[in-house]
C-alpha cells in the first residue's frame, strides 16, 4: 500500500483552498510528544506546514466534529481514515450536518498505536516513537532506543479494524480497501459464555473505575443530543457523579441502548476513557444481537439505511425469541 | 534521618498500621494503579503516579454532607459525619504534595469547609521522591522539586531501603510511634539519590517551560487573547482533566429526597461541564471557549491572584497524558506565553 505522507495531505489542501472548495482544513495537529497529536483546525497551509501531522496517533475520528463546522461559513476539508467515513454516513442519516458544507477526503489507514500499550510495555518516559514498517522504534528517557513490533502496540480497535473500505468520500488519496471479515466479536462472545454472575462481576469491576467525566459520551458520534439528559438539570436524572454502583451501571447501559443500531463501532468511546474500561464492548454486544436477530447490518456502511430496530418487517424476530437469556 | 530495609518493609508498613489506617500505592491490572487500604502481603507499587491523586482521601468526589429529617413541622438536622480516624497515606509525591497546600488554600480559607478540615487533621502525608519522573511531568515549572517532596514525612526509596524524615509535628509523632521498626540513618544514600533525581530532571523534556509570563494580576493580559478560540476548538467538553487534576476543587451540592426526609450530598462539578456555575440569572460561560479559558485562567492566573501568586497547577502531567483530544495546560501555556 502506497504511504501516505503528510506532505500528501498538505498537498492535497493546499490545492483544494486554492480551488476555493474549502476554506479551512479538520486535521491533526503535532504536540510536544510524539503521541499527544489535537485535532485541530487549519485556517491556512502555512498553519498546516507548521503544525499538520499524519502518522501512528491520527487516531481521533474528526465525524463529529463536522456538526458543528458545517454551521459555519464556507465548506471544510476534512481527512477520513476508514472508520471514520461510516460515522459521517451514520451522521448524515440523522440529518447532522449539511453535506454540502464539506470536501471529504479519504485517506488510507494502517492502524493506529495505543500509546498506553507502549507504556505497559516499556514503561513511562517515552521521548519519541515513530513506526518504520512493521516495527516503532522508541527513544526512552531510561533506557536508550527501544523496538517494539507494530501488531502489538496497536490499538484495539485497529487489530479488530472491521473495513478498510471508505463508505464516503468526495475523493480519495491512495487505493480503497476491503470489508474485513474481523474478529471483533471474539471478545463479545468470551462475556456471552460467562454465567450471568460471572458477567456481572465483570462490568462491575469495569464500570467501577467510571469517574464519570462523559468523555465516552462526548466524543461519541452517535451521541449528537444537544443537550444531554444527564447534563440537564431540569431532566430529573442529571448526574454529574455516580453515588452508587446502581448509577454507574445506569449512565453506561443507557448510553449503550441509546447508541443501538446507530452506533457504527468506531472504537472512540473506549480510546478515550481515562480509566480504560472496555466501553465498545457493550455497543458491540448490541451489535452482534441485531445482527443474529435481524441479518447483518453495519450502521453507516450507506447513507439513509433504516437500522433493523427502526424497521418493521413481517420476517422480524418476535420479541419472545430475541429474549434469549443463557440461564 | 531513618531508615528501614525494604526487606522489612512489611514491618514498616503493620507499625504504621497498628496507628493508622494506612493506604499505599498499588499496581492494578492494565497499568492502572490506585491507593489500596494496607493489608498484609500487598505490595507497594513503583508506579510513578496514580492515575487519581491523593485529593480523593481529602475531597472525595461524593460525600454525604447531612440529612434532614422531617417529622411533621420540625425538621432535624443530621450531621452524618463518621470519618474520624486517624489515616497515613505512603508515596504521595511531591506534585501531589503541593496540590494539598493548593486545596488548603481553597477549603481551610474562611469560611472553613470543615469536613476537608477534618480530613487533613487526620491524615498524615508520607510523601516519596520520584527517582524516575517522566516525560509529562514539569512541576519544576511551578518550583516543586520532585527530590524534595515535603509532606509530613519525606520517603527516599533507595535500591535497598526507605529513608523517612520527619518534617512536622504530625510526621514526628509517627516515626515516634512506629520507633521500634526504625534504625538511625546519616543522609548519604538520600543525598546520592538527590543528585540522581537532579540530573534526570535537566533532562525532562518539558524542563523549561516557564511559569514566568503567568501569575498574579495578569487577567487583562490573557483574557482576551485570540489564541483560546483555537485553544479549545476541539475541546470535547468533558471532564477528564478537572476529574484526574490533583488541584480542582470544584463541586456541586444536591439535595435529595428519602423516604423520610431529605440527604444532602455534595460532589465534584467540572468547568467543562454546560451548566458549571449556572444560576438563576442565567449561565455565564455559554461557550466551550469560555470554560476552556475559565479553567486554565483559573490555574496560571486567577488562582495566584487570590493566593500570593501560588499557581493551582502543580505539573503532576496527568491531564497532560489522560486528554481524550491532547489539549492541555502545557500546550496552553507555550501557545499563550509565547513558544519559548
Amino acid at each position: 500500500m502506497q504511504k501516505i505522507t503528510r506532505e500528501m495531505l498538505i498537498e492535497k489542501a493546499a490545492a483544494l483552498i486554492a480551488e476555493g472548495k474549502v476554506n479551512r482544513v479538520l486535521g491533526w495537529k503535532n504536540g510536544e510528544f510524539s503521541y499527544d497529536v489535537t485535532p485541530a483546525l487549519f485556517e491556512s497551509v502555512e498553519e498546516m506546514q507548521k503544525d499538520f501531522v499524519f502518522g501512528d496517533f491520527c487516531g481521533a475520528n474528526f465525524s463529529k466534529y463536522l456538526v458543528k463546522e458545517a454551521k459555519k461559513d464556507g465548506a471544510v476539508l476534512v481527512f477520513l481514515k476508514p472508520c471514520d467515513t461510516y460515522s459521517f454516513n451514520q451522521l448524515l442519516t440523522e440529518h447532522r450536518f449539511d453535506r454540502e458544507k464539506v470536501y471529504a477526503v479519504g485517506i488510507p489507514c494502517e492502524g493506529m498505536i495505543d500509546v498506553n500499550k507502549i507504556k505497559l510495555s516499556i514503561g513511562d518516559g517515552l521521548l519519541s516513537i515513530a513506526s518504520e514498517g512493521d516495527t516503532v522504534k522508541v527513544e526512552t528517557l531510561y533506557d536508550g532506543v527501544k523496538e517494539l513490533n507494530r501488531n502489538e502496540v496497536l490499538s484495539e480497535r485497529c487489530l479488530n479494524c472491521k473495513s478498510k473500505k471508505h463508505v464516503a468520500y468526495d475523493e480519495l488519496i491512495g487505493e480503497d480497501g476491503e470489508v474485513i471479515d474481523s474478529n471483533r466479536f471474539d471478545e463479545v462472545e468470551k462475556l456471552e459464555k460467562m454465567s450471568a454472575d460471572e458477567r456481572f462481576a465483570f462490568w462491575q469491576n469495569e464500570l467501577s473505575k467510571c469517574i464519570r467525566c462523559n468523555a465516552c459520551r462526548d466524543v461519541c458520534p452517535a451521541c449528537t443530543c444537544e443537550k444531554c439528559v444527564f447534563d440537564n438539570p431540569n431532566s430529573g436524572v442529571e448526574n454529574k457523579a455516580a453515588a452508587n454502583s446502581f448509577e454507574e451501571r445506569m449512565f453506561h447501559i443507557i448510553r449503550a441502548f441509546h447508541v443501538a443500531g446507530r452506533c457504527t463501532d468506531c472504537g472512540e468511546c473506549s480510546r478515550v476513557c481515562p480509566q480504560h474500561i472496555p466501553l465498545h464492548l457493550l455497543n458491540r454486544k448490541f451489535i452482534k444481537d441485531i445482527n443474529s436477530f435481524y441479518g447483518d447490518y453495519q450502521a453507516g456502511e450507506e447513507v439513509g439505511s433504516r437500522a433493523p430496530l427502526v424497521n418493521y418487517t413481517k420476517e422480524d424476530i418476535e420479541p419472545c425469541d430475541a429474549v434469549k437469556g443463557d440461564e | 534521618m531513618k531508615k528501614v530495609l525494604l526487606a522489612n518493609s512489611s514491618a514498616l508498613f503493620n507499625a504504621i498500621k497498628e496507628n493508622a489506617t494506612l493506604y499505599i500505592p498499588v499496581d492494578l491490572e492494565k497499568g492502572r494503579v490506585a491507593y489500596k487500604k494496607y493489608a498484609d502481603g500487598m505490595v507497594m507499587s513503583d508506579a510513578l503516579k496514580t492515575d487519581r491523586s491523593a485529593k480523593d482521601f481529602f475531597f472525595p468526589q461524593t460525600e454525604n454532607l447531612m440529612e434532614f429529617k422531617v417529622d411533621g413541622k420540625n425538621i432535624e438536622v443530621i450531621d452524618t459525619r463518621s470519618e474520624n480516624e486517624d489515616f497515613v497515606v505512603f508515596g504521595v509525591r511531591a506534585c501531589d504534595v503541593r496540590s494539598l497546600e493548593v486545596l488548603d488554600k481553597v477549603f481551610l480559607a474562611e469560611p472553613v469547609d470543615t469536613y476537608y478540615k477534618n480530613r487533613r487533621e487526620h491524615g498524615v502525608i508520607v510523601s516519596m521522591a520520584c527517582s524516575r519522573p517522566t516525560e509529562t511531568c514539569f512541576c519544576g515549572t511551578f518550583g516543586i522539586d520532585a527530590a524534595n517532596p515535603q509532606g509530613d514525612i519525606e520517603c527516599y526509596k533507595t535500591a535497598d531501603a526507605f529513608y523517612l524524615d520527619a518534617k512536622t509535628e504530625k510526621g514526628k509523632a509517627l516515626l515516634e510511634k512506629i520507633a521500634p521498626v526504625l534504625e538511625d540513618a546519616d543522609d548519604t544514600a538520600v543525598n546520592e539519590q538527590k543528585a540522581e533525581i537532579k540530573k534526570i530532571l535537566d533532562k525532562l523534556p518539558l524542563k523549561d517551560l516557564s511559569a514566568e509570563k503567568f501569575g498574579k494580576d495578569k487577567t487583562d493580559e490573557f483574557f482576551n487573547s485570540p489564541e483560546w478560540k483555537n485553544l479549545s476548538e476541539s475541546c470535547l467538553g468533558c471532564g477528564t482533566c478537572t476529574f484526574v487534576c490533583p488541584t480542582c476543587q470544584c463541586y456541586d451540592i444536591k439535595d435529595f429526597k428519602t423516604n423520610t426526609g431529605v440527604q444532602r450530598y455534595r460532589c465534584w462539578d467540572s468547568c467543562m461541564y454546560s451548566d458549571f456555575t449556572k444560576m438563576s440569572a442565567g449561565q455565564p460561560r455559554l461557550t466551550q471557549l469560555e470554560r476552556f479559558r475559565q479553567r486554565f485562567m483559573h490555574k496560571l492566573v486567577y488562582f495566584p491572584t487570590n493566593n500570593d501568586g501560588m499557581f493551582s497547577c502543580v505539573g503532576c502531567g496527568r491531564c497532560v497524558s489522560k486528554c481524550p483530544i491532547s489539549m492541555n495546560i502545557v500546550k496552553v501555556m507555550k501557545t499563550l506565553g509565547g513558544k519559548e
